[in-house]
């Protein structure tokens, strides 16, 4: 028999193998991330509905029965199951369904942009931060509290009622409040890793900063990183919807959820299940992503 | 401990300050010439004139901040473009209107997420714990403005059992508390306000107690004889730091975040205020509102973390 | 017999100096850490003027209690903290000045093994990854650099194919410590600092590990210096053995003799704590009393003063010199009943 399976397998130790250690199959860390995801049913079927939801979002034309933005002055405020229109119409005449599966496009464009940028943005800030001298980090963090000080929603509002409404602004203004969130997560990951002994050793063995930075650093940061941005997801999904049913984001006519539940509102007293439709599409997109994202997070957070 | 009170109260200050250049400088980001933004369309050559001089719009931009922050701090926030009141007036009797939604609603989404919690947290793992954290899940999730929504439709709509919009039926001047006429309108505005903090709430204390729960000096507390209702009741006492803190905060979003929940009753508060500014394109009040909240914010959190202070030492050696 | 029969001693492509050249001479060394809050202008005083000599080939042992500066030594000798004031001579080169040996030199000769701790190697980092850094990051490819790796593994012991793609957590403490000994050897100095190498460790892995380090210090003509908390791993496997206490070095000689008759009233009472497996031998009195001071505020004059039973006034007033801790076979303390003359009633006694 292969003289290294029979070590592998545990039945003759090998040379050191008297410290007491077995021989066990050895694991990538990310291999052993999705191993353990792989039993974890809740997460992974919350993950297929998230699948599910963007792929009809980016195959929106070819899936939805009718043109999102064909009103009909007739067929105003059908409710759910009218012939020919499953979901109904709104207070314009168009389809309820055909919005709503256009709709997904933008909610999640203006949920997951934001929450990109911010990563970008805030992790370099907050690497940056944790490596630099007293007064840089100082700075920068120091800024970063003070957009800390707003409540989100106040500041979204803030920013987008200042520099008016539209999906682009939106997003700038989403981007602005989630930077020093991740600036933070950054900033303190990399403070901890920074006086570990490891890197030390790295130090030691002539490694000039950025060096350091790009083989140690990088790989223990994008850990919290990753976890933080992916539980913003739902949240930035929420606030972009309330911007929207403000009138601070995507503008009439765009298909957008928050924005229908604001027109829809008017309709209130007549088709009271229409209304509720673009909030079941947000509630359930927002749950998904946070289900899926504590899921990874767990999964993530147990070492070996 | 003294100097800890001192040091973080001199931390809020360049805070309060980077706030106000914030909000100073939302005018700029504003699309336009930033005088039209202060002034009516319709204002004469000579009012213009008289405006750009008292604001210092002709002057360089840190001056102009300068001059701001000497009208702010002297309670000039300026007049709304819209009713031409001073936007001081405006601002604090709306809210006042919203700390009688945050009043109620902190006390509700305390007490139910505390508890739901709690008794989470002492059972983690079986059916308690999973409904609750299911809950609180569903509570963050919600967009709390489609929640608002919803009650509208279940109780105002079809059942009828409450009002849909508004702040009692003679208006906000005329609102009284102790009438259900006036008092019923408060419900369904509190409960969707509550709904987030509840959520939130309910996981924090959760990973709290049984964080605690798991600790060496539960077991000896048990080894020593204590009866389980005498050992939670430790528990609690030692999650209570990291709970209040976040009962603190929830407090601050009550008050600053308030502006979806009001916008879905019509409800005269800040939120409100804030939101009419925007449709107006008022920026004065947008100004005032946004000041007045966030400062609000950042004096909650500074209370917050002196009373933390005060009840774990060990945050006061940091 | 003809000298040519005669097994030449290896000797290193980049030994400057020769056999005789001391491998380092430290002297005078300082730093100081300002600490916050603790009032205006509070300094610890961590090291404060640590002298010694290191030869080629030894190992010299360094024992103290926590807080003595033995680590904050470590780094210093390694510039990983730089040293407020002092010299360091490596190989007959100055360190850190111009026409001496610059820093990324140092660092090429000299490498440093840290205990076994969470955090000694990079937990996302394969540990053939850990080990190949050192080379690549001096110039090797990629290929080489693991090759390097794998080469070192099998000299510490470990199977390259088994343990060069495990994890750091898939390890046992004393596979881990195999890995740092190897990141350490990968660069290919000429010396190791050990700092507290073994202390996490088990006592049966203990020494193996102590073992694997004479044997490979044997193969590869390294040079140690050891630094450790227990009396009895140094006493193992050091040739010479330096104390210090409260960031100064009090006595200094080779292992038999300090072992055998510490000079300095530290040195033995510090001897006198180790327990002993025999029930006969037990100790009554604790040999030591006391807290030791803060180094922040170290007493006047001979900083053991406080805890020694000889102390006079003569302690309060002057400082004790270590004496000529140039020589190799020479054992000082520092200690005024060691010096003759110095005004201590025992004085030349000792």
């Amino acid at each position: 028999m292969n003289e290294r399976a029979v070590v592998a397998q545990g039945a003759i130790p090998a040379d050191s193998e008297v410290d007491g250690a077995p021989a066990i199959r050895v694991r990538g860390y990310w291999q052993s991330v999705l191993h353990r995801l792989r039993y974890d049913w809740v997460t992974l079927a919350f993950g297929v509905v998230v699948l599910a939801i963007v792929i009809v979002a980016i195959a929106a034309p070819l899936i939805a029965p009718f043109d999102p933005y064909q009103q009909s002055i007739v067929g105003r405020l059908k409710p759910f199951g009218w012939r020919g229109h499953p979901w109904g119409t709104d207070e314009l005449g168009r389809d309820m369904m055909s919005r709503l599966i256009y709709g997904g496009r933008i909610s999640l464009v203006m949920g997951l942009a934001p929450v990109l940028i911010a990563t970008v943005v805030g992790g370099t800030l907050g690497v940056i931060g944790g490596f630099a001298g007293c007064l840089a980090n100082t700075a920068i963090m120091r800024t970063m509290d003070v957009f800390y000080a707003f409540p989100s929603i106040l500041l979204a509002v803030a920013i987008s009622g200042a520099m008016g409404g539209g999906m682009i602004n939106g997003i700038i203004s989403l981007s602005l409040v989630f930077t020093p969130a991740m600036c933070r997560v950054a900033e303190t990951a990399t403070a901890q890793v920074k006086n570990l002994d490891y890197i030390e050793a790295a130090r030691a063995s002539g490694a000039g900063t950025l060096t350091i930075i790009r083989y140690h650093v990088l790989g223990n940061v994008l850990g919290p990183v990753f976890i933080y941005a992916s539980s913003l997801v739902s949240v930035s999904i929420l606030l972009a919807s309330g911007l929207s049913f403000l009138g601070l984001g995507v503008q009439p006519p765009e298909p957008d959820w928050g924005l229908m539940l604001s027109t829809l509102r008017q309709s209130l007293y007549v088709d009271p299940l229409g209304c509720a439709l673009p909030g079941i599409a947000i509630f359930i997109t927002s749950i998904c992503f946070n289900l899926v994202s504590d899921g990874v997070r767990g999964a993530m957070d147990v070492r070996g | 401990m003294l100097g800890y009170v001192i040091r973080r109260v001199l931390f809020a200050i360049p805070i309060a300050l980077g706030v106000s250049v914030v909000c100073f400088s939302l005018v700029y980001l504003a699309p336009g010439d930033p005088l039209q933004t202060v002034l009516p369309p319709d204002a004469t050559a000579e009012t213009i004139a008289i405006v750009k001089h008292a604001y210092g719009f002709d002057r360089p931009i840190p001056v102009q901040y300068a001059i701001w922050l000497w009208h702010v701090l002297h309670g000039d926030f300026g007049r709304s473009i819209a009713s031409q009141r001073a936007v001081t007036l405006e601002v604090f009797g709306a809210l006042g209107n919203t700390a009688m939604l945050a009043l109620f609603a902190a006390p509700l989404s305390f007490m139910v997420g505390y508890g739901m919690g709690a008794l989470a947290g002492c059972f983690p793992g079986q059916a308690t714990d999973r409904i609750v954290t299911g809950a609180a899940v569903i509570g963050v999730s919600l967009p709390n403005y489609w929640l608002g929504l919803v009650l509208v439709i279940i109780f105002a709509v079809e059942y009828m059992v409450l009002p849909a919009s508004g702040m009692g039926q003679s208006g906000s001047a005329a609102f009284t508390l102790w009438h259900w006429s006036d008092a019923q309108f408060l419900v369904l505005p509190v409960i969707t306000l509550a709904m987030i903090p509840i959520g939130i709430i309910a996981r924090t204390t959760r990973a709290a107690v049984a964080e605690v729960r798991s600790q060496d000096f539960v077991t000896t507390l048990r080894a020593m004889g204590l009866g389980e209702g005498a050992v939670i009741r430790h528990v609690l006492k030692n999650a209570s730091p990291q709970v209040l803190a976040v009962m603190g905060l929830q407090f601050g979003y009550l008050m600053g975040g308030s502006i979806l929940v009001e916008t879905v009753f019509t409800w005269p508060g800040s939120g409100f205020l804030l939101f009419k500014a925007i449709i107006n394109r008022d920026i004065p009040v947008l100004q005032g509102t946004i000041l007045a909240l966030s400062l609000i914010f950042v004096a909650t959190n500074l209370v917050v973390d002196l009373l933390q202070a005060v009840l774990d030492p060990r945050i006061r050696r940091a | 017999m003809s000298a040519a029969m005669e097994v030449q001693p290896y000797v290193d492509p980049r030994d400057r100096g020769g056999a005789a050249q001391p491998m380092l001479i430290a002297r005078e060394l300082q730093r100081y850490f300002r600490v916050k809050g603790a009032g205006k202008g509070a300094v610890v005083r961590a090291v404060d003027g640590v002298s010694f000599t290191l030869f080629k080939g030894e190992t010299l042992g360094v024992v103290g209690e926590s807080g003595c500066g033995k680590s904050t030594l470590a780094r210093l000798l390694l510039h990983l903290v730089v040293p407020d004031s002092g010299e360091l001579v490596f190989d007959g080169d100055a360190v850190g000045e111009t026409g001496g040996v610059n820093i990324g030199d140092l660092r090429r000769q000299v490498q440093m093994v840290f205990q076994d701790s969470y955090s000694s190697l990079n937990p996302r980092m394969p540990v053939q990854d850990s080990i190949a850094f050192g080379p690549m990051v001096n110039g090797r490819s990629k290929t080489e650099a693991r090759r390097i790796a794998h080469e070192i593994l099998v000299k510490v012991g470990l199977r390259p194919d088994l343990f060069g793609p495990r994890y750091p957590h898939e390890l046992s403490g004393g596979q881990k410590q195999r890995v740092n000994i190897a990141r350490a050897l990968a660069v290919g100095p000429r010396m190791v600092i050990l700092d507290e190498a073994v202390s996490a460790l088990d006592k049966s892995v203990e020494a193996q590990v102590l073992n694997l380090l004479r044997q490979l210090k044997r193969t590869l003509n390294l040079t140690y210096l050891f630094i450790s908390h227990d009396l009895n791993v140094v006493r193992y496997i050091s040739d010479r053995v330096l104390v210090m206490y409260l960031g100064q070095v009090v006595e200094l000689g080779p292992a038999a003799e300090v072992f055998a008759r510490a000079r300095h009233p530290y040195t033995r009472a510090l001897l006198g704590s180790r327990l002993s497996m025999d029930a006969g031998r037990r100790i009554e009195a604790p040999p030591l009393v006391g807290d030791p001071p803060s180094p922040i505020d170290p007493p006047s004059g001979c900083r053991f003063r406080t805890r020694c039973p000889h102390a006079e006034s003569v302690c309060e007033a002057r400082m004790p010199t270590l004496g000529h801790w140039e020589d190799r076979s020479s054992h000082v303390a520092a200690c005024h009943m060691t010096t003759p003359d110095s005004g201590h009633s025992l004085a030349g006694s000792a």
